[in-house]
This record gives structure tokens, C-alpha cells and sequence, in this order.
């Protein structure tokens, strides 16, 4: 119904580009012609209304779906026949909408396991315990109390992951996927439960780790971190992009107000 | 009770209990033979069933992955000393150079059943599995015809016992004053071999490797998500387990000098299931408690069924064999209710039995 909306191009060198990505279930088009760049070291926001699509775009760009139309490339190089794990080397790292911690291990456990990708003790170092395998154990595991320390759960290491506060479980997940080493972090909904003041501090995470380097996506239904922290925002409506552009742009998109936050414009602002 | 802790803390403690275990492990076989020669025979099937339920452990305790046909790779190790060691082709190799070979072999079938299953988990694995189990053993019983491979269902006999520096482990032997029977030398050769495999156990649960099935075991799609390539961690422990079964079945071919198909049935594998999870899944020292259990508690049974009864009534009403199978399925039952996560519980897998408590 609405115009196209024309593409903002990115302004750094693009880590990941999205071309007209569609994705059907059966009869449902979960995803239409979807096409965005995202630039190095951007916070880039995906947001829309409920069964918008977002987390299926999250899923085909993470290799747990194959797009049915569209190619995506990330570091210039196509992804082709994607999956999580191959994904998570090339560099993406995801949290997900619903935490999928290990639940029944420990917080330091979760952030070692996330180090696997990027180490490489195999069976027989496992077994002769060579001092290579040893202190790359050392290694891992204190890459892993350092990323605690990182996003501020320190104190939670020999907890289980299920028995730390839902605030503190969001962190961990970061904690997780920042273990990977990865160049992008697609962040699922990151302040979902979190009350005022952890949604400051996750503001704040997530702003240390763009200077880090790392280039950020965030789906997040929160408006105002959304607006406050992201770079640029792409809306989607019915799997398909209705906006792209800077927060102060998309809240004045008449596409947007109608689609995605219903009715009055001072809501948009709230 | 202060005296015991006093005594627990002292720092020389750890290593004397070790020695004090090394000791009473390096004695047994004499104090068993005074009671009947029997006992020692039992305990070194209790061995092989620790290693088989090791085996076993790394693919269902540590992996989660449900395997009923596991005593197949027994049958492929077992069969593969036995081809390898006897009149049967009149190949005699050392036992040093097939006991490899038998790991390999079983390896490659380990992998040969863990690529199609990839996919599936839960109640669909166990039927795969289970299938497999009974394909080895029926292809065991049949490949006498065109060619005879196996001998079909009358086994191969004379199997060449081991023969280690000069000591020749079919035959009694005496040394220091003390008679060291087949059965006897045999104990400390398996003996030796357990305590490698308890060894790569351990190291490979606490390692990169351990921590990348435990979180395939937690939450597939996580653990791919966070770059863990699960096909081949998969494989790996299919292979790991199978590589144990088939160290376990040389060892058996040799011991026993004759194998038949009818030792690798269905029966065995749900065995060697029930000692992985009565002991405790996961549980390196819980599986190796419930192999003991489950492998001399039936013997006791045997042996104190009929004196019993005819203790308790002056004849004997039931067969003990009756008795000795019910009393083994009333045991597991009670198991499962009151100690669901096994004797010896893993920690991890207690709390995702919890868990699952708590949904309910």
C-alpha cells in the first residue's frame, strides 16, 4: 500500500547486507523482499509489531532458517547454505527471544562453552592433557570470568544459569555469545523483564561493547532504548520493511505510526 | 566422628586412602579364590561391564543420546579378536595389535550408526538404535553361508588367550609363593585397562570436548547457535563409546576363548543401560558403582535364593531363577521412583531431573 520507502544507505563499510530476503511457511510470507545494510560498528534496531517477523529475520540471518528468496552477505563474502554453527564462526553471535542458557550449568560454565568456536583441544588433548590443551583451558576460563566481569555478573560465576535473576540471565546470554568472538551480536528482545534502572545498565553494556567494535542488531520493543541507542532503526510490518532511517525519522513516519504503534503521535514520543 | 574429620583433613589423607584402595583392589582376587574361584570369574565380568557401561556413558550419560544396540559394538570388538586370533582363518596376531583394531573397527561402526541418527533423539533414537543392535547380531549368526565368516551360531572357539612378556594368561602359573590362575592374571590385565578407560573418562567429560556435550545435552540449538558443530560432536561420541565396547569385546573374546552370537543380545544392551542409569547417568563413579551392582547382586541372589528358602520353608517353592529376575526388576523399579538420577547421581543431571519435577 505505501511507497516504497527509499534505502538509507549505510554510512561505514557494511558487515552485513541483506537483499530481498523472503521467507513463506506454507501459506504464510513471514518475510517479503526485505533488503538493509548494516554498517561496522552501527546499532542497528529492528523493530515492529508482534509477528512482524523480526525473529524469523533473526533466524534466517543466525542459519536456523533458509531464506526461500534473497541472498545475504556478511564481510563481503555470501553465506551460502548457512548454518548456526558454521554462522558463529564467520562471526554472529545471537541471543535469543526466549534465553536459551544451559540452564542447568553454571554462569562460568555458559561463557566456557561459548569459547569453543574459538579454540581447538581435541579428543587426544583431552585425553593426554598436553600443556597446549591446558593452558588453553586456563585460557578459556579466564576469558570467561573476564566476560562476566564484562557485563557485571562477576559475582554470579558458580551460579546456575537458572538460578540468577532474569535481568542477570539476559547479561549472561550476552556474556555467552560475546565469548564467540563474534564481529556482529544480534541481540532478541535484550531488555525484555528488565526494570528501569537494568535497562540504563544494559544501555550502557551495550554502548561499551559498540565501542569494543562489535557492530550490534537489536530487536527490542522497548521505544525509548530503541530510539536512545540505535544508530538507525528498520520497521517491519507483515514481513515486510515499511522504514528505515534515523530514530528521529521513523518516529515521525506516518507508514510507522500507523502500522506499528497504532494511533496518536504523542505515544510515538513517549 | 571428630577423630574420622581430624584424620580426613590430615594432608598425607588422599594418598593413603589410594593406596589403601590399590591395595585392597591388588588382594581381592586372593581373598575372592579363598571363598570360590567363581568370584574372581564374576568380578572380571564386573570389569568389563564397568568398561562397557563407560563406554556407554559417553554417549547416553555425557551426549544424551539414547543407545539400545550398544552391545553391538561389543560383538564387533569381540568378533574382530576372535577372527583375528584363531583357528578359524589360522590368524594368530598379538593381542597388542588387535585390541586396536578392535577399537577402530568398532569406531567406524559407532560412526556407520551415528550418521543416519543424526537427526533424530529421544523415543526414535532408542528404536534406530535398537535396530542396529539386532542387525549386528543376526548378520553374526548369518554370515556362514556363502562364505564363513562367523561360524554362524555355533561361534568360534579356541581363541588365543593373551600372551604378555612371557606371561601366558590361559594357563595357572605360580610366582612369589602365591597360585596365580588364567582367571586371576586376567583380573589385573583388565584391571589395568579400567583404570585407562576411567581415566579418558574423566579427562574427556572435563575438557572442551565434555562441555561441548553437555551442551548439546542441555540445549541443542543453543550449543549450535554458540558455534559448537553438533554433527560431529555427535559422532565423536558415538565413536568414543563404541571404541570402549569394542576394547571390552577383544578382552571378552580372549578371556572366554569361545563367542557366540547369543552373548550379544538385546537383554545385554538393556543391561548395560540399566548400569548406566541405576549408577547415575553422567556419573563416571555412579556408572561404575551400578555396573558392580547390577553384575554381582544377581550372582549373590544365585548363590543365597535356594539356601534361604529352604531355611524359611525346609524345600524350595520357587525356581530361584524366578525370584533372582524379580527381585532384579522390583529393584529397578524402586530405583527409578525414590532415586530417579541413580545412586550416585551427576550433579548436572540431578538438577535437569528437578527440573523437570517442577514443570510437572
Amino acid at each position: 500500500m505505501s511507497t516504497e520507502p527509499e534505502p538509507v544507505p549505510a554510512r561505514a563499510a557494511p558487515i552485513l547486507e541483506v537483499e530481498r530476503i523472503g521467507k513463506r511457511f506454507g501459506g504464510l510470507t513471514a518475510l517479503s523482499d526485505v533488503t538493509f545494510t548494516i554498517g561496522e560498528g552501527e546499532i542497528y534496531g529492528l523493530i515492529g509489531p508482534n509477528g512482524a517477523g523480526k525473529t524469523t529475520l533473526f533466524n534466517v540471518l543466525t542459519g536456523i532458517y533458509h531464506q526461500d528468496e534473497g541472498t545475504l552477505r556478511f564481510r563481503g563474502a555470501a553465506l551460502r547454505e548457512p548454518t548456526p554453527d558454521r554462522i558463529a564462526k564467520l562471526g554472529i553471535a545471537r541471543t535469543f527471544q526466549n534465553i536459551r542458557l544451559f540452564a542447568n550449568l553454571s554462569a562460568l560454565e555458559n561463557v566456557m562453552i561459548g569459547r569453543h568456536v574459538r579454540t581447538r583441544a581435541g579428543v587426544v588433548g583431552a585425553i593426554l592433557r598436553d600443556r597446549r590443551t591446558r593452558s588453553e583451558e586456563a585460557a578459556i576460563e579466564r576469558r570467561a570470568h573476564e566476560l562476566l566481569r564484562y557485563v557485571g555478573i562477576a559475582r554470579r560465576a558458580n551460579e546456575l544459569a537458572r538460578h540468577l535473576s532474569y535481568g542477570d540471565q539476559r547479561r549472561l546470554e550476552i556474556a555467552r555469545a560475546l565469548a564467540t568472538d563474534p564481529r556482529l551480536l544480534a541481540l532478541d528482545e535484550p531488555a525484555a523483564g528488565m526494570n528501569a534502572t537494568e535497562k540504563v545498565e544494559l544501555r550502557k553494556l551495550l554502548e561499551a561493547i559498540r565501542a569494543d567494535g562489535i557492530t550490534l542488531l537489536i530487536i527490542e520493543h522497548d521505544v525509548r532504548l530503541v530510539m536512545g541507542l540505535c544508530d538507525r532503526v528498520l520497521v517491519l510490518d507483515y514481513g515486510r520493511k515499511i522504514a528505515e532511517g534515523v530514530p528521529k525519522a521513523i518516529q515521525k513516519d506516518p507508514a510507522v505510526i500507523a502500522a506499528y504503534l497504532g494511533k496518536p503521535r504523542a505515544e510515538a514520543e513517549a | 566422628m571428630g577423630t574420622l574429620s581430624a584424620i580426613r583433613k590430615h594432608p598425607k589423607a588422599k594418598w593413603i586412602g589410594v593406596l589403601l584402595i590399590v591395595a585392597a583392589l591388588l588382594a581381592l582376587p586372593f581373598a575372592l579364590a579363598a571363598v570360590g574361584t567363581a568370584w574372581v570369574r564374576i568380578t572380571n565380568f564386573a570389569i568389563l561391564f564397568t568398561m562397557l557401561s563407560l563406554g556407554l556413558n559417553i554417549v547416553v550419560g555425557f551426549a544424551g543420546l539414547l543407545d539400545l544396540g550398544y552391545i553391538a559394538f561389543y560383538a564387533v570388538g569381540a568378533y574382530t579378536y576372535a577372527l583375528l586370533a584363531s583357528p578359524q582363518f589360522n590368524i594368530h596376531w598379538p593381542w597388542w595389535a588387535i585390541l586396536p583394531i578392535g577399537a577402530a573397527i568398532a569406531c567406524f561402526f559407532g560412526i556407520l550408526l551415528g550418521t543416519p541418527t543424526l537427526k533424530l533423539r529421544g523415543d526414535y533414537l532408542a528404536i534406530v538404535t535398537l535396530g542396529f543392535g539386532e542387525i549386528i547380531r543376526i548378520f553374526l549368526n548369518n554370515l556362514s553361508d556363502p562364505f564363513n565368516l562367523t561360524n554362524g551360531p555355533k561361534g568360534i572357539w579356541s581363541i588365543d588367550s593373551v600372551h604378555f612378556m612371557g606371561i601366558h594368561f590361559g594357563v595357572p602359573s605360580h610366582f612369589a609363593g602365591l597360585d596365580f590362575s588364567g582367571t586371576i592374571k586376567y583380573y589385573y590385565f583388565l584391571l589395568a585397562i579400567l583404570v585407562l578407560v576411567i581415566v579418558v573418562n574423566l579427562r574427556l567429560q572435563d575438557s572442551r570436548i565434555g562441555r561441548a556435550w553437555e551442551a548439546i545435552r542441555e540445549d541443542e540449538l543453543a550449543a549450535r547457535s554458540m558455534g559448537i558443530n553438533t554433527r560431529n560432536m555427535k559422532l565423536l561420541a558415538f565413536a568414543m563409546g563404541a571404541s570402549f565396547g569394542g576394547v571390552a569385546g577383544g578382552m571378552f573374546s580372549a578371556m572366554q576363548n569361545f563367542i557366540s552370537p547369543e552373548s550379544f543380545v538385546l537383554t545385554q544392551s538393556v543391561m548395560v543401560l540399566s548400569m548406566v542409569v541405576l549408577g547415575g547417568m553422567g556419573n563416571v563413579w555412579g556408572v561404575i558403582l551400578g555396573a558392580i551392582l547390577l553384575t554381582f547382586v544377581p550372582e549373590v541372589l544365585r548363590y543365597t535364593v535356594q539356601p534361604v528358602q529352604n531355611w524359611l520353608f525346609g524345600r524350595s517353592i520357587i525356581d530361584p531363577e524366578v525370584i533372582r529376575m524379580l527381585l532384579f526388576g522390583l529393584t529397578m523399579v524402586v530405583m527409578m521412583l525414590f532415586r530417579p538420577a541413580g545412586l550416585l547421581p551427576s550433579a548436572v543431571r540431578k538438577r535437569e531431573l528437578a527440573v523437570a519435577e517442577d514443570v510437572d
